[in-house]
């Protein structure tokens, strides 16, 4: 009955207008192309309407006339992800975070800083700087919001050892599908009851919008060493990473490019890579001054009996900006060789490196088209680049097959669809080649213990639509506890 | 009738008959608790005895261990050391050193179940921090995964956190992957004294800001004496913990260097057991009240500096007191004689409880796993 559902959702938008403000609506059609994608823009859905809350409370009202009226929503960050999480709900609403930026609380004596979820990455890092820093640092850090972050349980490249944002979340303010504002942990750890947080932290907005979010800092590291070896191919560079792990060191990063990344990455930055080196190996150390220097030298005493053909030593803060400068701009680079390419991201045991990457040069040929790759090499975490012709008929859908192709190779050794931009809507139809479907029961029970209604971005992550239904099973007292204690001793 | 019901203890050989076992008792409504080494079979509030006691003794294989890729999945019963002299033989470790108990005999079950920690917490975090993925039996008989063992994964929720913690009251674990970090060549530990609480909180504070990278960092209060323990390791494990003992120094406490640290560590795990311990969720600014109020009640007090835990042991008779002292901060009653644990709520429960009876609800539809031993009468 669309007619009614209109008539709900129109309710729904009078009185955001009323909670948030006339100009903090957005239902113009030309206003709301803006909000049509997150990252990743092949998908597009335009909303019914956008509200941009200027407060926990504001979101409170907002989620609570959306659940009143039946009405779907999407909560959005800055909208740089990149797995569709932020796409909106057809006739849905959708919340936009950008205008709750406030710091509200730097503790530096107990190591928190408390935020609201538009503030970006990066900014979190400032406002505990020069001493402290915020170690997850995915690479829209300068852009993408800590309430994004907190939705995907974002990583970065120190998070091999550093961890990821759910290593850092202590306290969440969170406001409930049904309106309810909550409090899940706090400065303090281990606070009793189950680990909400645990549960919150990466569940892509679907349990609820956090509105206020408490997250540990760390001091800096003492020293930071960084150098970019150069090798003749990926498995001279695959097996220096072996080794540096196997010889008990935990890189702060370590980072590998092939051959065509290098050439478009050298191309847009002019960062001194050689354009013809097979395989470039980013390796940085962080720590204490002694253990640093001592790990440092040997790291670049692997690389050189892994055949590296040139080592570059950062001399300075600003050779290490330089090498680091070609590896963050690899996937902006990728536009310099094609026209179009799309950005996967797979993870592996790091150990079948080799193998993987021989199935997916086999994979490019067969359907000839060009993958360049950039990792995540210490944690396994890949993101192969599909280069296609969007403007070819077939070629856009054959890019994302074979994108697909690369997911099921990484499945197959033991690894997962996704190491960090999470499953969202581009993702959700190869969940099944890693969950079965009792996996996915269990996981709708926790989706319907925080959204029994399932209006809380509806559609993403789990392949299949699924209803709440009553808890499932016989919910009864258990007759000795009916009886009391008494009657049992 | 007030005839004593046995208990029927179960110890299933494979993951199939302990799922068996936990449906069926699901369907007859008959309650579980799922015991580990039995260490700690104390915490928690106190309940009726279980219908049936599932042991995870026989389930005690470790199934994979990739030394490459620093992973490890294993069955619950696994004695934590023995897990550890495995990982060991290829210089890793599983970073987890909470008290092992009697006999040592602490499975990794039990100390995700109960989110028990040691020293190495410091570094590497939780239990949940360490846990890749895992396979649960619930009491309507569904087997679920959630994870991978890579130790980058977003794929689906993550419920291996929802168990940690939870005490055996959502369902049995199975199976579970973790990650593993490489065993540091050496180690060596500076050690910071004073007779004042604020001495040792402002330099353990002062340790806790610095950029020295510690494996762990933590204090003790016993006696009227307080220390600051500072644990480096590595290649370079000595330079680093001079550097450390340097700059207790300079926050004006009596420093000297140990290589030989292992006792040292292992008295900062015993002092997290004893006849009544209360588990403070405090913060790094409150350590020297939390110190002081661990000296008024006659206990010792181990905390986990930056971290803002603290353990005071004490007598049963302080407890209510200590805890009164320390508001608004939870303080989580562990080890206590039973009376005790009757008369008191040793969660202190909080915000979020309709939350947490709604999952239990979902999970553990049937009501089985340890009702009432959890926050909330969970």
């Amino acid at each position: 009955m669309p007619a009614t559902e209109t008539t709900a959702a129109d309710r729904a938008i009078a009185d955001l207008r009323q909670i948030c403000g006339e100009e903090h609506v957005v239902t113009h059609p030309h206003q709301l192309r803006t909000y049509e994608s997150d990252g990743l823009l092949q998908y597009r859905v335009t909303p019914r309407a956008v509200v941009l809350p200027a407060g926990a409370d504001e979101v409170r009202q907002v989620v609570r006339a959306c659940y009143e009226a039946e009405v779907p929503w999407v909560a959005r960050g800055s909208g740089t992800g990149l797995s569709g999480g932020a796409l909106p709900v057809e006739d849905g609403v959708l919340i936009s975070l950008s205008r709750m930026r406030r710091i509200i609380e730097v503790d530096l004596p107990n190591q928190r800083v408390v935020v609201e979820p538009g503030v970006t990455n990066t900014e979190v890092s400032r406002a505990v700087g020069p001493t402290h820093h915020y170690p997850p640092d995915p690479s829209s850090q300068i852009v993408c919001s800590i309430g994004g972050n907190v939705a995907e349980n974002s990583g970065g490249a120190h998070c091999f050892k550093y961890g990821f944002t759910t290593n850092y979340v202590t306290g969440l303010e969170v406001v409930l599908p049904d309106g309810e504002l909550v409090q899940l942990g706090g400065k303090e750890l281990d606070l009793p009851g189950y680990d909400l947080l645990g549960a919150f932290v990466g569940s892509e907005g679907t349990l609820g919008v956090a509105t206020k979010i408490t997250l540990r800092v760390v001091p800096l590291p003492e020293r930071v060493r960084t150098l970019v070896a150069f090798f003749e191919n990926t498995s001279h560079a695959g097996q220096t990473v072996s080794d540096i792990v196997a010889a008990g060191i935990v890189p702060g990063a370590i980072e590998m490019m092939d051959q065509l990344s290098i050439e478009a990455a050298e191309g847009a930055t002019h960062a001194g890579y050689p354009p013809d080196a097979g395989a470039a190996l980013v390796v940085e150390l962080d720590g204490s001054e002694a253990e640093c220097d001592h790990r440092f030298g040997e790291v670049e005493a692997i690389c050189r009996r892994n055949g590296a053909t040139g080592i570059r030593i950062a001399q300075d803060e600003a050779e290490r900006e330089l090498i680091w400068k070609a590896r963050k701009a690899a996937f902006a680079a990728m536009g310099r060789i094609s026209t179009h390419y799309y950005v996967q991201d797979g993870v592996i045991p790091r150990t079948r490196l080799p193998e993987v990457l021989v199935r997916i040069d086999e994979l490019s040929r067969e359907y000839g088209l060009r993958v360049a790759n950039v990792f995540h090499a210490g944690d396994g975490n890949l993101h192969p680049l599909v280069c296609y012709d969007g403007h070819r008929e077939g070629e856009p859908e054959r890019a994302e097959e074979l994108a697909g192709a690369i997911l099921n190779v990484c499945v197959e050794a033991g690894g997962s669809i996704t190491g960090e931009h999470g499953v969202g809507f581009d993702k959700k139809r190869y969940m099944p080649s890693m969950f079965d479907e009792p996996d996915f029961d269990a996981f709708q029970r926790l989706r319907c213990a925080f959204d029994p209604a399932g209006l809380a971005n509806p559609g993403k992550v789990m392949p299949t639509p699924r209803l709440c239904g009553e808890v499932p099973g016989p919910y009864r007292q258990h007759p000795l506890e009916r009886a009391g204690v008494a009657e049992r001793f | 009738m007030a005839t004593r019901a046995r208990v029927r203890s179960e110890a299933p050989a494979s993951a199939g008959e302990a799922a068996d076992l936990v449906r069926d008792s699901g369907s007859a409504g008959a309650t579980i608790r799922v015991r580990g080494g039995g260490t700690k079979l104390g915490w928690g509030a106190p309940a009726p005895e279980p219908d049936l006691e599932l042991s995870t003794a026989r389930l005690d294989r470790v199934l994979e261990h990739h030394a490459g890729d620093l992973t490890a999945i294993l069955e619950p019963g696994v004695p934590l050391a023995k897990a550890q002299q495995r990982f060991e033989a290829a210089g890793q470790m599983l970073a987890l050193d909470p008290p092992l108990g009697e006999r040592r005999a602490a499975t990794i079950g039990g100390v995700l179940a109960s989110g028990d920690s040691g020293p190495l917490r410091h570094r590497y975090g939780a239990p949940r921090d360490l846990v890749l993925g895992m396979t649960v039996a619930l009491s309507d008989g569904t087997v679920a995964k959630s994870g991978g063992k890579v130790i980058k994964n977003v794929a689906g929720y993550d419920l291996a956190k929802l168990f940690c913690a939870s005490f055996g009251t959502l369902g049995l674990i199975l199976q579970v992957a973790v990650r593993l970090h490489p065993l540091p060549p050496a180690t060596a530990t500076a050690v910071g004294r004073a007779r004042d609480p604020e001495s040792v909180a402002r330099a353990a504070s002062e340790l806790a800001h610095s950029s020295l990278e510690k494996d762990c960092l933590d204090v003790r209060w016993e006696g009227g004496e307080g220390s600051v323990l500072v644990r480096l390791g590595g290649a370079t494990a000595q330079a680093q913990a001079e550097g450390a003992a340097r700059l207790l120094r300079e926050s004006g406490l009596e420093a000297e260097l140990l290589e030989h640290d292992a006792g040292l560590w292992e008295a900062q795990r015993e002092g997290q057991r004893g006849a009544a311990v209360v588990r403070v969720s405090g913060l790094q600014s409150e350590l020297a009240r939390a110190m002081r109020a661990a000296e008024r009640a006659g206990g010792t007090l181990v905390g986990r500096a930056s971290l803002g835990l603290s353990w005071i042991s004490l007598p049963p008779e302080g407890v209510e007191e200590l805890r009164r002292e320390l508001q608004p901060r939870r303080c989580v009653v562990l080890d206590a004689p039973r009376e005790l644990r009757e008369q008191l709520d040793v969660w202190q429960a909080g915000a979020g409880l309709e939350v947490a009876r709604r999952i239990k609800r979902r999970f553990d539809p049937a009501n089985v796993f340890a009702p009432g031993t959890f926050v909330g009468g969970l």
